[in-house]
């Protein structure tokens, strides 16, 4: 190892491999706590020994090991009502490099994951376990992430693993029956995660980064573990094509570029490479599903050289057949936006007004846009108006606002 | 195993079921009784009467106090329950399943206290 073991570097590798450790340690101990304060322990003492005598050769395992000596330790200190768990797990078992161990421990992350997306818990709960767990942040990441203090984000986490231990939540992978809906649960905490970190507003922006890349990190574990479900790889290539315009969504300013006005030169060509050929191996399986169908739309959007060169034609029979499968009205209203480069605004504008989203503020940010270009200048910008009044975060706010003072510039015609 | 209190709610907005209604509901609740039964996992339970006909009794300084009840004025009510023995949650979760589809009520379940040596 070239590179200095301080303490920024130690806690990197950990943050990669604590979740396979918590994970190996609940079903060992079978308690989400004493896991995860024994993997904290190991921390500490990787702390002190790591900086001398450098990273182990396999540090996940190294972790494991001595997080599982000190939950034992501390389980013999402890009341002998805990006696139980520490005999189940003072049975040594044979060292990691058996066959029916790493399989086990292949699982204990899906295990954990499921868990930890039981559906049982509340979303919010759902997405700050995961995030504490599986992705090993900080609980002052998670807070300062979703912009809640810690002592709540800390008391959501107290309260998720005091039900999943009170009200016997399983630790383990639901049975093929089950396992469409949970999956599916899954996949929505870690796009809820991706998208926390997306959206441009008011938060810190490196840690919101964090979020996207922790989604991203997550999405290729599943992919890893679930090789089969395409749905995940249809998420997981779904949150590479959006990453890789990321870039590109703000100006220097901080303000908010819209995908036509993008500089395409600045979208990150690695991800979407990368995006593009789990789209194809997902069109390959032919087994559509909703993540699936939204990274192909965004596949389509990042072959086009110019926003002049996009297949709108494409990018709506894509969204027929999302619509097919999940018409939900916000689908609805972005193949709005399909229809109007098909169809021209008028159509468009005929399927806005159907839809039923008076509370959604790109509702009315897609009517004025319409409308603009209409020219029902008057009307387009009431619609900008509306928008920015719902819109929370400032970026968008302040983008809606220019483009309703610009309407209000443009005499009627 | 652990046990789990699955009890009916009926809604705010629920209204009298017809007999002919009522005899359904009857007819798939004691099934999924006779279900949870062969399963080895009921241990009690029932329909209760409406709220109205209940009793509170409340002992303060050793005074005893009883009242017209229910304890809690709530729009939604209690109409019966049952005690279950699985294996976890997502065990309790699918008999409520079935239970909220044969009482056509939502069911909360809800994880009894484990007795230390039981």
């Amino acid at each position: 190892m070239t590179h200095p073991l301080d303490e920024a570097a130690i806690a990197q590798v950990f943050r990669r491999e604590f979740g396979q450790a918590v994970a190996t340690l609940t079903r060992v101990f079978g308690d989400l706590d004493v896991a995860e304060d024994a993997v904290q322990e190991a921390f500490v003492v990787a702390l002190c020994k790591w900086p001398e005598a450098g990273l182990p050769p396999n540090p996940g395992g190294w972790i494991t090991t001595t997080a599982r000596r000190r939950a034992i330790d501390r389980l013999r200190r402890e009341s002998r009502r805990e006696e139980r768990h520490a005999q189940a797990a003072l049975v040594e078992r044979p060292g990691g490099a058996s066959e029916e161990e790493d399989a086990f421990m292949h699982d204990d992350r899906l295990r954990l994951i499921f868990t930890c997306c039981h559906p049982a818990l509340a979303t919010h709960a759902q997405i700050a376990l995961t995030l504490r767990l599986l992705g090993g942040l900080e609980t002052s990441e998670i807070a300062h992430a979703f912009l809640v203090s810690e002592a709540t984000l800390a008391q959501r986490l107290v309260r998720a693993k005091r039900k999943i231990a009170a009200a016997n939540i399983p630790y383990r992978v639901p049975d093929d029956a089950e396992l469409p809906d949970r999956l599916r649960g899954v996949l929505a905490v870690v796009y809820l995660i991706f998208n926390e970190g997306y959206a441009a507003s008011t938060g810190d922006a490196v840690v919101r980064e964090d979020l996207c890349a922790e989604a991203i990190r997550l999405g290729r574990l599943l992919a890893t573990l679930m090789p089969d479900e395409p749905e995940v790889a249809g998420l997981l290539a779904l949150m590479l094509l959006s990453a890789a315009r990321r870039p590109a969504r703000t100006a220097s300013d901080g303000s908010l570029v819209l995908l036509p006005d993008q500089d395409r030169s600045r979208w990150d060509r690695a991800l979407i490479a990368e995006g593009q050929a789990l789209v194809r191996a997902c069109l390959r399986r032919n087994r559509p599903g909703p993540y699936q169908l939204q990274a192909a739309i965004n596949a389509v959007h990042s072959d086009a050289t110019t926003a002049a060169d996009t297949d709108w034609q494409q990018i709506l029979a894509l969204y027929d057949q999302l619509m097919a499968l999940a018409a939900t009205p916000i689908v609805a209203l972005n193949r709005a936006v399909a229809v109007a480069e098909v169809h021209g605004p008028d159509a468009a504008l005929e399927v806005v007004d159907g839809l039923d989203l008076e509370g959604y503020h790109l509702f009315h940010a897609t009517r004025a846009d319409l409308l603009r270009r209409l020219d029902r200048s008057a009307e387009a910008a009431a619609a900008y108006e509306r928008a920015a009044g719902l819109a929370d975060n400032t970026a968008e706010r302040r983008f809606l606002e220019q483009r309703r003072k610009l309407q209000l510039k443009t005499p009627p015609t | 195993m652990p046990k789990y209190l699955l009890s009916v709610w009926y809604p705010p907005d629920a209204t009298q079921p017809s007999p002919d209604e009522l005899a359904r509901i009857h007819e798939d609740v004691t099934a999924v009784h006779a279900e949870l039964e062969t399963a080895g996992a009921w241990v009690f339970g029932g329909g209760l009467h409406e709220a109205s006909t209940a009793t509170v009794v409340t002992v303060r300084g050793g005074d005893v106090l009883v009242t017209d009840g229910p304890f809690a004025e709530t729009k939604e009510q209690l109409g019966g329950f049952s005690v279950i023995d699985v294996a976890d949650l997502d065990a309790a979760l699918s008999w409520a399943d079935k239970t909220s589809r044969a009482t056509g009520c939502p069911i909360e379940v809800r994880p009894f206290i484990e007795e230390p040596g039981a």
